[in-house]
């Protein structure tokens, strides 16, 4: 269910490292916890994240929900797909529902970040 | 599960656009057992209830129902609620959850009547079965031939072998059933109407779907659209105030503002740019801040996304563009005729 090759944020976010560039997205536990999503707002290309910060939002029919971003860097790339399907957070957001690419301004911080098991322990201990 | 009112509700259970979904093409059930109950009794129960309400309660006949509003003297809403007539000397109350002991404190205030006034919440569980297989999936459970139940009324029969109040109401801009139960048999309705249900597809549905359904009929949610500093008629409830009835608690005012009009006004609009208007966003009209969002979100029925606001009432009317401050960010919308959507007859 968890890639054991992602690493999680508490915030419910994965990035997935290649290189210098990180890919982003949120876990199929948040995705479960909004319920439909409806929308999502993502920073423009060129925008600097910082780790910990809002990136952006993603919207279920109930509610506003901030993403958090798990590392800092530059944003690359937002996925194009989910401006008119949004839905595919629900459906795919391990894979084809990424939100950003980044350009890591410093690959280390990925060491903060929880590995598979232990993001599964911690979304278990939560409920 | 949410906190709502000291009740812990489900906010959805397959999904509410699912759930929206079920109770716009088959039957969906909600569990509304939070909702309150009031009831009046004595000879003098009618005087009571129509001085305390706005709309004319002496044009109920046994065994009707009618949307109404509890005022403040200032005009303001204690609360948005259903009167039925159950005898001559017999009123029965639904009230919102988190207004029930407000609600009670007010009428007995009030209560200068030959009557007595009941706190009744914890004798019934409610459960609203909407849709248009509503009708195929209640008729299962009961003798009572739900035909003959017109919309907007009710009757006292039976469901599943133990005594229920069967009224034709609802909150979903379906046709549909809210029924009122015993506690004890609650959770042995649910299941068998479940059952009863099952053939036609029928979904439990959450406070989520609940809001989504409503919102696309225009029905007033307290604490949104209705609070204690709006009136009936900035509400766009001008139909359930009946100044001509006599005297109620909140008249005086609303004959004054009914001759001096008001000055703000609730009206729908559907967003024209990308983003979702939602519940206390800033309204803007030539770029000024013009009012409030009262209620926003998607509509899955109508694949948009919509809402209610408060603008001035000069601008509280369809076709005017404003915009909606999301994040920080305007974005355009354009306001429209209400409901939203409307059942096919």
């Amino acid at each position: 269910m968890y890639p054991e090759n992602f690493r999680y944020t508490k915030e419910h976010e994965w990035v997935s490292v290649d290189g210098d560039t990180g890919t982003i997205g949120i876990t199929d536990h948040a995705q479960s916890e909004l319920g439909d999503i409806v929308y999502v707002d993502l920073p423009k290309t060129g925008t600097h994240l910082d780790q910990g910060k809002s990136l952006g939002s993603v919207e279920s029919v109930k509610a506003v929900s901030d993403i958090y971003s798990p590392v800092s860097g530059e944003v690359v790339a937002t996925n194009p797909e989910l401006a008119d399907h949004p839905e595919k957070l629900n459906s795919e957001p391990h894979s084809n529902a990424w939100l950003v690419k980044v350009r890591l301004s410093d690959p280390a911080q990925v060491q903060n970040l929880m590995s598979a098991a232990d993001y599964q322990s911690y979304i278990g201990a939560e409920k | 599960m949410v906190d709502f009112g000291g009740w812990d509700m489900p906010v959805q259970y397959s999904g509410i656009i699912d759930e929206h979904n079920a109770v716009r093409t088959a039957v969906g059930i909600f569990d509304v057992s939070h909702m309150g109950e009031i009831e009046v009794r004595g000879p003098e129960a009618a005087k009571l209830v129509d001085f305390v309400t706005t709309n004319a309660v002496t044009k109920l006949k046994i065994g009707q129902a009618h949307y109404t509003g509890l005022l403040y003297e200032h005009g303001g809403f204690v609360d948005d609620i259903l009167v039925h007539k159950v005898a001559d000397d017999h009123y029965f109350l639904c009230v919102n959850a988190s207004n029930q002991d407000k609600d009670y404190a007010h009428i007995v205030a009030h209560n200068h009547f030959d009557c007595t006034v009941e706190n009744a919440g914890e004798r019934y569980a409610q459960f609203a079965i909407q849709g248009p297989k509503a009708a195929a999936t209640l008729s299962k459970l009961t003798p009572v031939d739900l035909s003959g139940i017109k919309y907007y009324w009710f009757t006292d029969g039976e469901v599943a072998g133990v005594p229920a109040r069967i009224a034709h109401t609802g909150y979903t801009g379906e046709l549909g059933y809210e029924i009122y139960v015993p506690p004890a048999e609650a959770e042995r309705i649910w299941k068998l109407v479940m059952d009863a249900g099952a053939e036609f597809g029928i979904r439990p549905c959450g406070l989520g779907a609940r809001n989504t359904l409503r919102l696309e009929a225009k029905m007033a949610l307290y604490g949104h659209e209705i609070d204690a500093t709006i009136s009936p008629f900035e509400a766009d409830l001008a139909w359930i105030v009946k100044l001509d009835k006599g005297d109620f608690v909140g008249r005086d005012f609303l004959a004054k503002q009914k001759e001096t009009g008001v000055s703000r006004k609730l009206v729908g609009f559907e967003m024209r740019g990308r983003g979702i208007g939602r519940d206390g966003y800033e309204v803007f009209l030539d770029g000024s801040p013009a009012g409030w969002v009262t209620s926003g979100g998607p509509a899955p029925t109508l694949c948009k996304n919509i809402g209610l606001c408060y603008l001035p009432v000069a601008n509280a009317v369809p076709g005017k563009n404003i915009q909606i401050m999301i994040r920080n960010q305007p974005v355009d919308a354009v306001t429209v005729e209400t409901p939203f959507y409307k059942r096919a007859k």
